[in-house]
């Protein structure tokens, strides 16, 4: 992980902001994601509908979920594999690194999981002393660099493939010094190569989960690389780590679900592969792990239920509001300094880690509502990181220049006509200031705005003239 | 470390008082218990409800669609043809790994006396490798594999060369009515160890979103529909 905290996120931004390479990598997100959804999306003129089912299924499965869960319990355990509830990260943590010590494990393999980047699964394995191979290309390319992933679904979409060349030759050791990773096949091609020897000898399988069924004890990961069903299907033993929120009822309501999950990720149809995995091999299975540990993670969403925040936990992790937010897109991931970035990361990082540890995360946001239009869960995400605002604020945390000018504001506004004398002697005074361009590009107290964009001078006469001019004498 | 049946008792009771509810209250139980045994279908998109050849049709066109190649064979010596050309045509040793399913064992090999299998679960240096999928669902060309000493999973991941035969009258339109096909083997609320839906060879975007085929897991996908 690399140092970057959410309160360093002004100067991640402007340090992102500068970064050429980094704006070069972050095209691609506009070049590939959101073009992908848009068609795939008009092919399924059923999208709408299906988006308004899987809000309501998920309402409901978070609304019973202590009872699912135990349902889901209940299957597990049929199946023969195991449930470890962690309450906390650190819980998560401990289970896994015993399930690994018990399984005599010096090499574990894994799947991309985000839940093990929450719970920092990799540094605490290693401390260990056993080895974590990430094996997604991307989490690789991550792990060999030393850093977080920038996107939840694309770990390395901030980096271009020569960067990446750099890091295999110095990080894949063994092999010759002048041979060509120019292209991109050629970088895929090194990694299979040196994911295989792991695959093979690893005696752990570590992966994520898109989705639980209560109905079948089944856990569900999508991927297009394979390299997933490898790491559940070779080690003797599987461990799959997942939140608690990641439930739904049945094997219908998943189908609902992932037929929302790759158009609007990906823009793919549905992903290369999708695994239901339920129990441990069975008897007279040739291949499968011997075990099936599942470790379910709560670490604070227990108590979003309770909240407003409730509707965060439907959410898929699809990435669709990332790749269509305006501001991820200027910055990339990383400038959050939240593992979860852009609008889902701007309401989850707080409720996850607090609201002190993250304030500027919510108001990282113009309210274009990009992102709740994308988002297949329909998760209200702008007025969420609203409530953020107010939270903030009401904790008294704002900047004291922040909170006099709200306070003067909101004395002039609870007083109509001093509001009105002001605003109507105060507007076209800074119309004629801003001259012809009708805009500022620096303004004295406002250089926080005018330092990355322009601030539009106010239009002719002020809302309050403009109503009583067209509606006449009709009280406002 | 939380003791397990603490941490157990924590998450469900911090769950409970989250939503101002006893874990003992009928109606939610009856509404999660309702809902399970009845597994109510959602919206089924509407090109899925076609007639059988029209499926099949989708279904070869969304495979191909997905980096698969597609061969329809209207007789089992077909299917066998279609992969000793296929492994011909690419330089590859004229031999694959399979399982023990009786469909597959029930094709004529005889009429390809050169193909050699071999039985069981991949082995890391398996150059090509035949499943049988049971069920597949035409919506976006997905095949069902299930695990088994019929078809061990590890044969759809381990070789480059990936054969997946399915049997025209078992592609149905969406994943519930494969789905429901999986219920009348195992049973209603059970599944095999592992259910692989497939769509394709195995890919990457992850750099620069270029895709690249060949991640993983196979490089190439050859789907025979047969019948």
């Amino acid at each position: 992980m690399d140092g970057a905290s959410p309160q360093d996120f002004k100067q991640s931004a402007a340090r992102a902001l500068a970064d050429a390479k980094l704006q070069r990598a972050l095209l691609n997100v506009k070049r590939g994601f959101i073009v992908k959804r848009a068609n795939a999306k008009a092919k399924l003129p059923e999208f709408d509908e299906l988006r308004d089912e899987a809000r309501a299924l998920k309402d409901h499965t978070l609304l019973h979920l202590d009872l699912y869960l135990e349902a889901y319990e209940r299957k597990v355990i049929e199946s023969g594999g195991q449930v470890h509830f962690a309450p906390s990260a650190a819980d998560a943590r401990d289970i896994v690194l015993k399930i690994c010590k018990d399984a005599g494990a010096s090499l574990v393999t894994k799947g991309k999981s985000m839940v093990s980047e929450e719970i920092g699964l990799n540094a605490h394995l290693e401390a260990a002393g056993i080895e974590a191979a990430e094996t997604d290309l991307g989490e690789h390319i991550i792990q060999i660099r030393g850093e977080a992933p920038s996107h939840i679904i694309a770990p390395v979409i901030h980096l271009n493939k020569e960067e990446i060349a750099e890091d295999f030759v110095r990080a894949h050791r063994g092999l010759p010094q002048d041979r060509s990773l120019s292209a991109v096949p050629d970088l895929v091609a090194e990694a299979r190569a040196l994911l295989r020897e792991k695959f093979v000898t690893a005696e752990v399988g570590i992966t994520g989960a898109n989705l639980l069924i209560a109905e079948t004890g089944s856990s569900v990961i999508v991927t297009n690389e394979g390299n997933g069903d490898l790491t559940a299907t070779l080690p003797k033993v599987h461990i799959v780590i997942a939140s608690i929120e990641k439930l739904v009822p049945t094997l219908e309501d998943a189908c609902t679900v992932l037929r929302l999950l790759a158009r609007s990720g990906t823009g793919q149809e549905i992903t290369t592969y999708t695994t239901f995995a339920t129990g441990p091999a069975r008897a007279g299975d040739p291949d499968g792990p011997r075990q099936y540990h599942v470790v379910l993670l709560d670490n604070g969403r227990s108590e979003m239920l309770g909240g407003d925040f409730r509707a965060m936990l439907r959410c898929i992790r699809c990435g669709a509001c990332l790749n269509h937010c305006p501001v991820y897109g200027a910055i990339g991931g990383h400038a959050y300094g939240s593992l979860y970035p852009g609008p889902m990361g701007a309401v989850l990082t707080p409720a996850l880690y607090g609201i002190d540890h993250a304030r500027d995360l919510p108001n990282a946001s113009s309210f274009c509502g990009r992102c709740e239009e994308v988002c297949p869960m329909a998760i209200p995400l702008p007025s969420m990181m609203r409530k953020w605002r107010e939270r903030d604020f009401e904790r008294g945390d704002p900047p004291l220049r922040e909170r006099l000018a709200l306070r003067l504001w909101a004395f002039a506004a609870k007083r109509p006509r001093l509001y009105h004398a002001l605003s109507g002697t105060i507007a076209p005074l800074v119309a004629r200031l801003a001259g012809d361009r009708g805009r500022f590009t620096s303004l004295p107290f406002a250089g926080a705005w005018t330092e990355t964009r322009d601030l539009p001078a106010p239009q002719g006469k002020t809302f309050h003239e403009l109503y009583r001019k067209t509606r006449g004498n009709e009280a406002p | 470390m939380t003791p397990t049946n603490q941490a157990r008792a924590l998450v469900l009771s911090r769950i409970r008082a989250a939503l101002g509810v006893t874990g003992k209250d009928r109606k939610r139980e009856e509404a999660v218990n309702e809902r399970l045994r009845h597994h109510q279908r959602g919206t089924i998109p509407a090109r899925a409800r076609a007639d059988h050849e029209t499926l099949l049709q989708l279904m070869t066109a969304m495979l191909g669609s997905q980096g698969a190649e597609v061969t329809r064979a209207s007789t089992p010596e077909e299917a066998v043809r279609a992969i000793a050309d296929d492994l011909g045509a690419h330089d590859l040793p004229l031999a694959f790994r399979m399982g023990s399913d009786p469909v597959l064992a029930a094709l004529p090999w005889d009429t390809a006396p050169a193909l050699q299998r071999r039985i069981g679960r991949a082995e890391p240096h398996d150059r090509a490798a035949l499943s049988r999928a049971v069920t597949a669902a035409a919506e976006t060309g997905t095949l069902v594999l299930v695990s088994g000493a019929d078809n061990p999973t590890t044969l759809a991941f381990l070789p480059e060369t990936h054969f997946i035969l399915v049997r025209a009258d078992d592609v149905v339109g969406s994943y519930e009515e494969a789905f429901d096909r999986l219920r009348a083997i195992y049973g209603e609320g059970n599944l095999p160890r592992s259910v692989n839906l497939i769509g394709g060879p195995s890919r990457t975007a992850d750099i620069e979103q270029s895709i690249v085929r060949g991640a993983h897991g196979p490089k190439r996908l050859h789907v025979v529909i047969l019948g």
